[in-house]
């Protein structure tokens, strides 16, 4: 699955970590939220970089507390339908900070793309090629935003109040 | 009416744009129709029996004129010369071709009209008291806030895969017209000692295979804080409604399982660390957009004026007056309802003939504004008294001034198996044999207020559960057969219907209605005693043993 970061497709640098495989020192992984959570301590004398796999219906509390440690957070849409990372995606970035590659894993179709740079994701694991290839010109479909979000785009009251002080000349 | 500027009508281009690409991608292959399926939900295309069906949302129910003659335009362009509407503040077409849905909607865009959200599992379409802004006694124009709550929801990127559908209502009226009890957040809008505007919140109301009243989470919350408590409902809603099961997915059965008071200790300990934050609504948003709302400058006019006085004489002006003219907040104006419930007719639909007619009636007589209202009617909101009889024989031509509003013929029907794969059974034959059975307005008036609401299946759409008469299609040994339930209502007093009896067949439906109203008139203490009243005081008992004596 081609994975999309920084608006291009590149290869990715994570290598999954079954649960019962032996964890290097060295190399980037990802890990389920289970064994992250068994022993967040391993990971001090490690070189390389870890990221956790988070379930979509396990309280991100319990991660906020290492949210330094790690480099990736991937979030998991089971299917494109079940919204709930977002939630989760927000709570990470605008409540707690976190400010490491957040990642969109599982059915991540391009018409989800705008949603999910709103709430915060930054790279995506996408499921067909064509979606991955078509990525730069989705995610600027939208120029009108209503909601604030995290993501820093004005949104529709902010940009109708900058035209406003064009046009008064203030 | 609002004013779309340039932001909001770009908004709608770009999703436009973005629907004609996914229409492109189904018709080549390149997505899946269950890949599709949720795209096309998302702008309010379903798939029915015969045909892909377009739902178009009416913000709260308002419409400018051109706006009704660009909903006609796509009646006669790209269906077969009719819109439906319907029991949220919405349009439908049912016969429109997949590869010209993206032209209906760049039409449609033209004059800021959109389907987005009107199905899926999203913020729905924010739906208001039909009589906002002209209905005495209102505490303040709701449609703002509905349209704060609209832009607000638009696309929203957190809540546009909930667990289920999601819908809001508010009203700002004692009498309640948007059903707000019925619905997943309904708002009350009041004022607080201190004179500050806000609202009373309620949660988890909603009808379909296991209905709830809604119950009111936060008595007031200050409208500064209203985007943020929403929020906070739906963020919790989002983490922990089910999806496990799409029977059990609405919010209504969250709160169920929760309790309100553990839900509600859920929703407070998400908004407290968050109402201080982007949400809080300054006073120069709401401003913005309370601007952006225009008002006919009324003119100092008579109450009784001699136009009216004379015409009066007509028997049939003075039922219509008597039946679909209500009092406005100014004096010397009327807000007038269009029947869109003539004698043998399916409920709601409207010819694009009507459509355009009415659309200039708007123009000459309302100040260009016409409302659609929960029970399937159009309204004129801004009517003159003196322009009555004038108004009235012109809507009369048209056939849009039957004087049965609220009366047992203005039936509010879903579509039912004439057009809708869930169907148990057929809607709309059932209210159009009814309509011909009580066509006399003597007998309809000397009757009274009485609702009948009527679903072709569990899912509601037809509202039976609040029904006064609520009629339910069922299927039996593959016939079609109806429960029948009464005492319902959906207003301020809210309350479910009552089953009488085992169901009944297709043909019988029309007598057993009959022989309700029959008991009804001989049981009430006094002729103002409505039904539903004559219901509570007594019971079912007395009508179910009149229904089933026979049967
Ligand atoms: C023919 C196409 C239609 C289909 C396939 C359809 C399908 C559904 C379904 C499946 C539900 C239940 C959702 C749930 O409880 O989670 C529902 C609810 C509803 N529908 Fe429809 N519907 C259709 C047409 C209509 C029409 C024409 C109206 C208005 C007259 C309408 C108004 C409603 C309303 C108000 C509800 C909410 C009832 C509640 O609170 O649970 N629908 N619809
Ligand atoms: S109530 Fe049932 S039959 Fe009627 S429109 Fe809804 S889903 Fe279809």
């Amino acid at each position: 699955m081609p994975l999309v970061k920084g608006g291009k497709i590149v290869s990715d640098t994570y290598a999954g970590l079954a649960d019962d495989a032996e964890l290097a020192s060295g190399g980037n992984v990802l890990m389920s939220a289970a064994r992250f959570l068994a022993d967040p301590a391993a990971l001090a004398v490690r070189s390389g970089q870890t990221g956790v796999v988070w379930p979509n219906n396990r309280d991100i509390d319990d991660l906020v507390p290492h949210l330094a440690e790690i480099a990736v957070v991937a979030l998991v849409f089971p299917s494109f339908r079940d919204g709930r990372a977002y939630s989760q995606a927000r709570l990470l970035r605008e409540r707690h900070g976190y400010r490491g590659e957040l990642r969109a894993t599982g059915q991540v179709l391009r018409d989800q793309f705008v949603f999910m740079l709103r709430a915060g994701f930054d790279t995506f694991d996408v499921r067909k090629e064509s979606d991955a290839k078509a990525f730069a010109q989705v995610a600027e479909r939208y120029s009108v935003f209503y909601q604030p979000t995290g993501d820093g785009r004005a949104t529709a009251f902010r940009q109708r109040l900058a035209r406003q002080a064009e046009v008064t000349g203030s | 009416m609002y004013a779309y500027d340039e932001i909001d009508r770009t908004l709608v281009n770009e999703r436009v744009s973005e629907f004609r690409d996914q229409v492109q991608r189904r018709l080549s292959g390149e997505l899946t129709e269950d890949e599709f399926k949720s795209l096309r939900l998302m702008n309010g295309v379903y798939l029915q029996l015969h045909a892909y069906m377009l739902r178009v949302a009416i913000p709260y129910g308002t419409l400018s004129s051109p706006q009704l003659r660009k909903l006609a335009h796509v009646a006669r362009r790209y269906d077969r010369g009719y819109g439906h509407f319907t029991t949220r503040q919405n349009i439908q077409y049912n016969w429109i071709k997949l590869s010209e849905l993206p032209d209906a909607l760049e039409d449609l865009a033209a004059v800021g009209i959109h389907g987005m959200q009107t199905s899926g599992n999203c913020i729905r379409n924010i739906t208001t008291d039909q009589w906002a802004g002209v209905a005495p006694g209102e505490i303040e124009d709701p449609r703002i806030w509905a349209e704060i709550l609209r832009q607000y929801s638009t696309l929203h990127p957190e809540f546009s895969f909930l667990p289920r559908k999601f819908k809001i209502a508010i009203t700002a009226s004692d009498h309640d017209r948007a059903a707000i009890k019925i619905h997943d957040i309904g708002l009350r809008i009041r004022k607080n000692e201190q004179g500050e505007t806000g609202f009373e919140v309620l949660v988890g109301g909603g009808l379909g295979r296991t209905p709830f009243i809604g119950k009111t989470i936060k008595q007031f919350v200050v409208h500064r804080d209203i985007l943020s408590y929403v929020e906070a409902i739906l963020r919790v809603y989002n983490q922990y409604g089910r999806r496990d099961n799409i029977y059990k997915a609405r919010i209504k059965i969250l709160v169920h399982e929760l309790g309100i008071e553990k839900f509600a200790q859920e929703v407070e300990d998400e908004w407290l660390q968050m109402r201080d934050g982007v949400l809080a609504l300054d006073d120069a948003v709401v401003e913005d957009i309370r601007s952006r709302f225009s008002y006919p400058a009324y003119q100092k006019l008579s109450d009784n004026p001699d136009e009216m006085k004379a015409a009066s004489a007509d028997p049939r002006f003075a039922m219509w007056l008597g039946n679909s003219v209500a009092p406005h907040r100014v004096t010397g104006y009327s807000i007038v309802t269009l029947s869109l419930k003539p004698v043998g007719m399916p409920p709601g639909d409207a010819t694009a003939e009507q459509m355009d007619a009415i659309a200039d009636l708007a123009d000459k007589y309302s100040s260009g504004e016409i409302r659609v209202g929960h029970e399937q009617n159009l309204a004129l909101p801004n009517v003159a008294k003196r322009d009555l009889p004038a108004l009235w024989r012109a809507l009369d031509k048209i056939g849009v001034a039957t004087p049965n509003v609220n009366l047992i013929t203005d039936i509010i029907a879903c579509p039912g198996l004439d057009y809708c794969s869930l169907a148990n059974a057929r809607s709309i034959p059932i209210a159009q044999e009814l309509t011909k059975r009580f066509a006399d307005p003597d007998l309809a008036n000397m009757i009274g207020k009485l609702h009948i609401n009527i679903s072709g299946c569990i899912n509601a759409c037809g509202h039976h559960h609040v029904g006064h008469i609520g009629i339910l299609g069922v299927e039996k040994n593959n016939e079609e057969f109806y429960q029948i339930t009464i005492g319902g209502r959906a207003d301020e007093q809210a309350e479910m219907g009552t089953l009488i009896g085992p169901a009944v067949p297709y043909a019988d439906v029309a007598d057993v209605v009959e022989d309700i109203v029959e008991a009804y008139l001989a049981l009430r203490a006094r002729p103002d005693e409505t039904f539903v009243e004559t219901v509570k005081r007594l019971g079912v008992t007395p009508f179910k043993e009149r229904v089933y004596a026979t049967r």
